[in-house]
């Protein structure tokens, strides 16, 4: 039934984001968009693709955000900010579907949409806080990030290519993907050391994705030993000082 | 778990092993010029799936959203299907279909005529392919001096300012050692062409945390948006910012003396005698070798030896009694004075002066608190030895908000200079060439002239580097040789051409009127138009006399309906880059890297489902047909019977040198050199489709004088001794023609040029504000106007796309909030963007991150009605704009009347982003769509009806494997870079390098 | 929330039905049921009526009707699984009495007990249909406590307005009637003021900095959206009512749904029995079914998702 499994899987696959290199190219959004075109969900529909209204089936979207500086001495920023389904581990989208389409996996806490038993009613869209769920209005059910369940466990694809679709292609390597349930994994190492954290939180759905913040950056602004902000120190009073200093420097071609 | 059947985990059995592909074939993507290593999936012949090369020098795996988007490129209904003949007015769009047979031999007679008469009477342009071995070799044999690529509206300014500096060029020619540089500093760059390679720097750089990354940029989004200092310029000013830092490093002594002494020309004597015809040139010894002062022994010397000790000031009196003075004292005097002290520059750049004298500081700290050494003993060209690698890691990249102003050129240079100052060139930690980089400056023979006669070939490339004022494509009367002025003397150093002239001016018929413009792969029509309305005037006008077109025919090859092909007479409809041979050549523009040379190819993945054929094939067969020397045989038969494949393999430049540098020699055995190996493409296919030859650790690093490298690139044949490549500050070149404009020598500029050459021609870097701002009045025109590239998009060709038009189906106008609060206008509004030659129509957005006298859009988004496979009332069409309508390919005009061409005067790099322009809210009535829209055009016969719902992939779906379950493996972006900053994150995959992959963990 | 008719109508119809259906089991168990079989007829088969449409018009939304019996298996997770449950269920102890109750005559004892069984399984249901809004975290705004009284009483009130117009056309009018519609409308009335006063002052924890996690420190404000036209999310999720339109129609809703009835219930009652009475309450239900129609159409269009947060919205 689609009440959440007894006991939250061990493995909890995942993806953690790293705000701090994102760059916003959307290269994770369209191959997501190409590899499930004909995967686990094919097809990605999309309506008047080349029309007044175009819109289609993605699993991943990228927003751009700016935050300004509210604090003295910080600067704003342009943060760009990928998005898919987080495979919550207290998923609302799952306990909502009267059906049992929406489900989470107890093997490794993938959440999927059963497409032979979906109704198509759309209150587990309405219940994810996210918007990870996708509606293909052609075919009646709902979509959603699969997390490449049909890739990363491919044993007809060469072993580099069994990973999430959008992790493989992320040119600036954003995009990690691994087990958040296993403490010791290199994921959830990198979420503690980096301070990873969940999205909306308040939401109680206890997201597997974790995001990297963006690092602090004024920091790298040097300073002097005195604190304040470092400047060069004229070599001499005027020009011809200066020069005063190079004209007898012994240097060897 | 409880296990109630009634579970859509019972209920559904996910297939984990789906068979994803029938075959798996390696090509090259070309969904940008960045070429990358693809693998394209196979299923039911059809797509199923385009990944990156893992094992690819320049991706390593990763694609981009384009790449990632190849299959809506290759399925896309704008692709045209059979030859084309126009049956109605140009841009009409009406045209019949019509058999290849008839349309290459229409397109033979044509140039066969003019070719018998007047050879420059054809103009032959081509966009961003990567052809240009082929198509500017094709041009010479024509005998047609007319000849160009895109580059001179791009980013010639780097290309030249690099080349003609240190022998290099930022651009795609040259890279920062992302691994071990502290100090990155980028200008102007919001993709590059090098997009993978950047982003996956930049993201290494990052990880790694060592080094400090300021973007120089008026907008904060992309690569600035991840910078660690974002330093929002006033558009145009660079040049001032950088002089500023000059000015801050040598007034406190810190920059690399040991550099500047070893291998650049600062240390050479510059003749100081105003009014001779030598002034400013380099003293010479009766060698001609160029002379300095050597401290050691007290006397001028051959400043090429190697055992000196020159002195880099004093004055000095040559044999001759005159002076002269170490080309560092020069430029030390001239950086050194007040007037690029930060407080004076500040204001101008809208940087504040803190700011300024902080990120010199930092630059001074980078370079030489943090240098580091690699212990790799290496060889100097003089053939000492040296224990290890000495690097400043301070390294800078530039592209095309430097390029596109009037004043970029010089800008460019002077970014040079402060990596020179710094010792920052390719050292380790710095920018690094990318081999075949460094070349000699100069590296090719000058513009070949062409005789003029008919039925003849040129004597040389079309293009070339103009060394000196005997050089340029000029008459006896000064006047301009080539149908865009390039090396004429408005533009003397238009190394790429000026491709953005040439419709203007064969309509002007000035310099002379033509026969055929011949155009390959560019939307001249449209994006890469500067002034859009008044080239679609240029080349829909016709003479009232005769009645007759003034640009009497146009050829066109396009592989899809762009806005450029209803204005051609006749059109040869191109294959996608899938279904092609294509060769990436180190002959054109190189896929090499800082870690060593490589080359590759594009195989045909799939059939076309069209009557179309690769341009290549169609211009050897036109050649063969015309008996074009090279292309024909004695008996008259085609040279390379087997299209472009059989050129690919078999056409030599130069002994042993041909198109692929790869497994070439009767037995596949030699690289660089070697006859040609009829295997050669198998043995491509088999390695992925590239070639790449990683350089050894001691070559690496000072490839200008690293006697190990040289003496390698010299048995590479791409160069021709293994002399040092001295880098040079001091341009001897530039102050050759301003002696020219100071009435010396044979070939002098006419009177009315020899100011602009004066000022110009500086030998050292000098800034002017760009010309568009100096001659419009800036209290009417307050704003900057810039574009950006679209990481997801390019250039136009990105909108017939299902996929990407999804992102970017229409572009607005960025405006900083405080301007829009001050402008009274709020976000969606909609205004006038008014420059001083046109208006456009558009809605605003307003952002935080843009220097607040700048105003911005997406490039190349909008479109014209009817073309691309859209609908008419798209939002590309109905909401989508350029600023191309209101750029003006001219300037203001001059005193005389005369009008220059909106670009570089000493490249002619066209200047898109010198555009100036006031914001006026539209009047309430005026609202809704975008304006000038310029009608609709009618769809070619035969382009396929585009589905209302597209469901691609449906039928991909494979039947189950009956496998369940298996393993997952980690994988951590950039893990080898984590790894060296986070403790207990452990080997594994990464980056699909397969020597990084670790165990599977489940 | 977008407000698609078929969900307005079916929670309507389907309320006020369940409504009708509960009071008319009331009057059974409390052996005050009119004694005209026409009566019966005509009552009974208005409330299975509405709530058959009801249920049927919600179907219309699905992407998959012909699969519409899958919905009954989630019962122990899914508040819409148990509201189809609890509908299909509460057919047939109601069916059973309104059978009794018509062809026997007969609606004490036994089917007194039936009677109680089937009214509470109608209030029972119409629970479920309010918790599937209430019970959604990512729609602050239906989170409100108010929301599931809300659907009780609006269900009671527009049945108990139906069952008061019936009675008065079969001259079978019951002062106790005609006061308990009074009661519901004011009840209702009360409650959803309510609702509207703390809907429209609570806005959830949820805001752009927490659906972002940039908001330590700082304003954050979206620069662009993933593509530059509409999606299904914004399409299903993204629906915004200008504040002035809400508030028009609400007072509209409020005089249609509330006053209007009220004002003729307390006409019939003082009035008493007579075709006036007959007219007031006909016109009365015709008011009141537009209002309740304008009143659901409120609920939907003014919920904020918070997807909108990741959409240019700084709060939902
Ligand atoms: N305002 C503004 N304007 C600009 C710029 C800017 O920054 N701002 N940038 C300038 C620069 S740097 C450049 S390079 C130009 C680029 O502008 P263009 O050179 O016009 O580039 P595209 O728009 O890509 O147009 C290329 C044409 O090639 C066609 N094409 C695509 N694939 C193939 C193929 O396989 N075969 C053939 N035969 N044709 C093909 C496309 O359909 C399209 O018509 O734009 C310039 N214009
Ligand atoms: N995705 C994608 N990739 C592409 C292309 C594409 O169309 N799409 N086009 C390819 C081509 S043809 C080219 S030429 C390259 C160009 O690659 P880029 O050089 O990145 O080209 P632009 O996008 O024009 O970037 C110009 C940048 O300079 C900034 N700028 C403008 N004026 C100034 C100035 O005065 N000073 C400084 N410091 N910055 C300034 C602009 O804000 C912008 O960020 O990209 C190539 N790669
Ligand atoms: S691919 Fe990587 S960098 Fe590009 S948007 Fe996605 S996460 Fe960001
Ligand atoms: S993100 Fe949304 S769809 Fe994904 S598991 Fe969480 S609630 Fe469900
Ligand atoms: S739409 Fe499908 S998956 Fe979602 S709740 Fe309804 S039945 Fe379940
Ligand atoms: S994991 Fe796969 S399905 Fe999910 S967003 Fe990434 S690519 Fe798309
Ligand atoms: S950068 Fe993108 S589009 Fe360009 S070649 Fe590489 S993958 Fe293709
Ligand atoms: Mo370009």
């Amino acid at each position: 039934m689609t009440s959440l499994p007894p006991r939250i899987p061990d493995r909890q696959l995942g993806l953690v984001i790293d705000l701090d290199i994102c760059v916003g190219c959307h290269a994770c959004a369209v191959n997501c968009k190409e590899w499930n075109s004909g995967g686990h969900s094919a097809p990605l529909t999309d309506r008047d693709p080349y029309g007044a209204d175009p819109t289609g089936v993605w699993f991943n979207r990228i927003h751009s955000f700016e935050v300004d500086a509210q604090e003295e001495g910080k600067r704003g920023r342009t943060v760009h900010f990928p998005k898919s389904c987080l495979h919550c581990a207290d998923a609302p989208c799952v306990t909502v579907c009267p059906t049992g389409a929406s489900y989470k996996r107890e093997e490794d806490g993938i959440v999927l949409v059963n497409a032979d038993w979906c109704i198509g009613c759309k209150l587990c869209s309405w219940a994810c806080p996210y918007g990870a769920r996708e509606f293909d209005t052609d075919d009646g059910v709902m979509k959603k990030c699969t997390l490449c369940v049909d890739k990363i466990y491919n044993e007809n694809l060469p072993p580099e290519s069994r990973v999430p679709a959008c992790v493989a292609t992320c040119p600036v390597g954003a995009r990690h993907f691994g087990d958040l349930g296993d403490p010791d994994s290199g994921v959830s190492k990198l979420v503690a050391a980096r301070g990873g954290y969940d999205l909306m939180p308040e939401q109680r759905c206890r997201p597997t994705n974790k995001y990297l913040p963006p690092r602090r950056r004024e920091d790298k602004d040097l300073r002097d030993d005195s604190g304040t902000t470092a400047r060069l120190t004229p070599a001499a009073e005027n020009i011809d000082g200066v020069f005063l200093r190079w004209v007898d420097r012994l240097l060897s071609r | 778990m409880d296990g109630d059947p009634a579970s859509g985990r019972d209920g559904e059995v996910v297939d984990t092993s789906p068979m994803v592909a029938d075959e798996v074939k390696h090509t090259t993507c070309y969904m940008c010029a960045c070429r990358c290593g693809i693998r394209v999936h196979l299923k039911n012949g059809k797509i199923r799936y385009i990944e990156g090369n893992p094992d690819h020098p320049i991706n390593r795996g990763v694609l981009c959203a384009k790449g990632s988007a190849g299959i809506m490129q290759h399925y896309s209904p704008a692709r045209l299907r059979k030859p084309l003949l126009r049956v109605r007015d140009r841009g009409a769009g009406e045209f019949r279909e019509i058999e290849w047979d008839e349309a290459l031999s229409i397109a033979a007679d044509w140039l066969r005529r003019i070719r018998k008469t007047d050879p420059k009477r054809l103009a032959f342009f081509t966009g961003r392919d990567q052809s240009q071995a082929l198509t500017g070799w094709w041009a010479s044999q024509f005998g047609t001096p007319n000849y160009a690529a895109h580059g001179g509206f791009c980013s010639v300014n780097m290309a030249a300012a690099g080349i003609y500096t240190i022998g290099g060029a930022f651009w795609e020619f040259g890279e920062p050692d992302w691994e071990h540089t502290r100090y990155f500093m980028m200008f102007g760059v919001a993709e590059d062409h090098d997009s993978n390679p950047i982003k996956m720097g930049i993201g290494r750089l990052k990880t790694l945390g060592k080094a400090k990354f300021v973007s120089v940029n008026p907008v904060r989004t992309g690569y600035s948006a991840v910078a660690d200092e974002w330093i929002g310029v006033r558009p145009g000013t660079d040049g001032l910012l950088v002089f500023s830092l000059i000015h801050e490093l040598l007034k406190a002594d810190r920059i690399d003396w040991e550099f500047l002494v070893r291998y650049t020309n600062a240390s050479w004597l510059v003749i100081q005698d105003r009014g001779a015809d030598d002034d400013g040139l380099f003293a010479r010894d009766e060698n001609g070798n160029p002379l300095c002062f050597d401290r050691a022994r007290n006397r001028l010397a051959n400043a090429l030896d190697a055992e000196l000790q020159p002195a880099l000031v004093g004055r000095r009196t040559l044999t001759d009694g005159r002076t002269a003075v170490p080309a560092f004292e020069l430029l030390a005097r001239r950086y050194m004075d007040d007037r690029y002290a930060p407080d004076a520059v500040a204001a101008t750049i809208g940087v504040p002066s803190a700011t300024i004298r902080r990120i010199a500081a930092e630059l001074a700290h980078a370079a030489f608190a943090q240098q580091i050494e690699l212990d790799i003993p290496w060889t100097d060209w003089a053939g000492r030895e040296h224990d290890r690698m000495i690097g400043r890691p301070v390294s800078m990249h530039a592209m095309r908000g430097i390029s596109a102003h009037s004043n970029g050129f010089h800008t460019c240079r002077a970014i040079h200079l402060l990596q020179i100052l710094l010792g920052s060139i390719d050292c380790p930690g710095g920018f690094r060439y990318k081999a075949p980089f460094p070349k000699p400056i100069l590296p090719a023979p000058p513009p070949a002239a062409g005789t003029g006669r008919p039925d003849t070939p040129l004597d040389g490339a079309p293009l070339g580097f103009p060394a000196r004022p005997e050089d340029l494509l000029v008459d006896a009367t000064g006047a301009p040789k080539r149908i865009d002025k390039a090396f004429s003397w408005e533009y003397p150093l238009a190394i790429h051409g000026m491709m953005h002239m040439a419709i203007h001016n064969a309509w002007k018929a000035d310099p002379y009127a033509i026969d055929t413009l011949f155009l390959y792969m560019a939307n001249m029509s449209w994006n890469s138009a500067m002034n859009v309305p008044g080239t679609i005037h240029a080349l829909t006008d016709r003479d009232p006399a005769t009645g007759e077109y003034r640009i009497p025919h146009i050829i066109y090859s396009d592989a899809y309906y762009s806005e450029m092909v209803p204005y051609a007479d006749l059109v040869l409809p191109d294959t996608t880059y899938l279904e092609r041979w294509d060769c990436i050549s180190l002959l054109d523009r190189p896929i090499g890297s800082a870690e060593g040379p490589a080359d590759s190819i594009r195989q045909p993945v799939l059939e076309p489902d069209r009557d179309v054929r690769p341009f290549q094939d169609v211009l050897l067969d036109l050649g063969a047909r015309i008996g074009l020397p090279g292309m024909t045989r004695r008996d008259g038969s085609p040279q390379y019977p087997g299209g472009y494949a059989d050129y690919m393999i078999n056409h030599e430049r130069g002994p042993g040198i041909g198109p692929l540098a790869g497994w070439r020699g009767h037995d596949g055995r030699s690289h660089g050199r070697g006859e040609p190996n009829p295997e050669q493409l198998n043995r491509y296919i088999e390695n992925g489709c590239f070639w790449h030859d990683p350089l050894p650790a001691d070559r690496l690093y000072f490839k200008h004088a690293n006697l190990g490298y040289l003496n390698y690139a010299q048995d590479m044949g791409w160069i021709a001794n293994n002399r040092q490549i001295v880098l040079q500050p001091y341009s001897e070149t530039l102050q050759r023609f301003r002696l020219a404009a100071r009435g010396h020598g044979e070939i002098q500029p006419p009177q009315r040029e020899r100011d602009r050459i004066e000022e110009h021609f500086d030998p050292l870097p000098t800034w002017h504000a760009p010309f568009e701002e100096s001659a419009v009045n800036g209290t009417q025109f307050p704003f900057h106007a810039l574009t950006q590239r679209p990481m997801h998009m390019y250039h136009s060709w990105g909108s017939q796309n299902a996929w990407l038009r999804q992102i970017s189906a229409r572009n607005r106008l960025y405006v900083a909030r405080a301007t829009a609060e001050r402008l009274g206008v709020a976000d969606d509004d909609w205004v006038w963007v008014i420059s001083h030659h046109g208006r456009v129509k558009t809605q605003v957005r307003l952002m935080e991150g843009v220097n607040p006298d700048t105003v911005w859009t997406w490039n190349a988004i909008g479109k014209r009605k009817g073309v691309w496979g859209l609908d008419p009332d798209a939002p590309e069409a109905t909401r989508g704009f350029l600023l191309n309508h209101i750029i003006s390919e001219l300037l203001p005009p001059r005193a005389d009347g005369y009008r220059y061409s909106n670009s570089d005067p000493v490249t002619g790099q066209a200047a898109w982003f010198d555009l100036r322009v006031r914001i006026e809210k539209c009047r309430p009535g005026e609202t809704g769509e975008t304006e000038p829209a310029f009608g609709s055009i009618a769809a070619p016969p035969g382009m396929p009806r585009t589905p209302r719902i597209m469901r691609y992939g449906e039928d991909l779906r494979p039947p189950f494997s009956g496998r369940t379950g298996g393993r997952h493996r980690e994988f951590i972006g950039n893990r080898a870079e984590v790894m060296a900053t986070m403790p207990g994150v452990a080997a594994g995959a990464s980056r699909a390098k397969p020597d990084e992959d670790g165990d599977d963990d489940s | 929330m977008h407000p698609a008719f078929s969900v307005i109508f079916f929670t309507t119809a389907s309320g006020a039905g369940y409504g009708l259906l509960f009071l008319l089991c009331l009057l059974g168990a409390a052996g005050r049921f009119p004694s005209d079989p026409w009566f019966g007829v005509i009552a009974f088969g208005l409330a299975f009526g509405l709530v058959s449409a009801g249920l049927l018009s919600s179907t219309f939304h699905l992407g998959h009707p012909e699969r519409a019996w899958r919905a009954f298996t989630q019962w122990r997770s899914s508040w819409l699984s148990r509201e189809g449950i609890a509908a299909i269920v509460t057919y047939v102890p109601t069916g059973v009495f309104a059978a009794a109750a018509i062809l026997l005559g007969r609606t004490e004892g036994i089917f007194a007990a039936v009677a109680i069984v089937g009214a509470l399984s109608c209030a029972v249901t119409v629970y479920c249909t309010a918790k599937i809004y209430a019970s959604l975290r990512a729609i602050p705004r239906w989170t409100s406590a108010w929301v599931v009284p809300g659907y009780l009483l609006l269900g009671l009130a527009t049945g108990a307005l139906l069952l008061t117009f019936l009675t008065h056309v079969f001259g079978a009018a019951q002062r106790s009637i005609d006061s308990l519609t009074f009661a519901a409308f004011a009840a209702a009335a009360l409650v959803k003021t309510s609702y509207w006063r703390s809907m429209l002052a609570t806005s959830g924890e949820s805001t752009a900095a927490s659906a972002t996690g940039l908001g330590r420190p700082g304003l954050v404000r979206l620069l662009d959206a993933p593509h530059t036209e509409s999606n299904y999310l914004l399409q299903e999720m993204g629906y915004r009512v200008a504040r002035r339109h809400a508030d028009r129609l609400r007072i509209i809703a409020g005089l249609l749904l509330f006053a209007v009835p009220l004002a003729s219930t307390l006409g019939t009652t003082i009035l008493g029995p007579g075709t006036t009475a007959v007219f007031v309450a006909g016109i009365s239900v015709l008011s009141a079914s537009i209002g309740v129609l304008i009143e659901r159409w409120l609920f939907f269009a003014e919920a904020r998702h918070t997807v909108t947060l990741y959409y240019g919205e700084n709060t939902a």
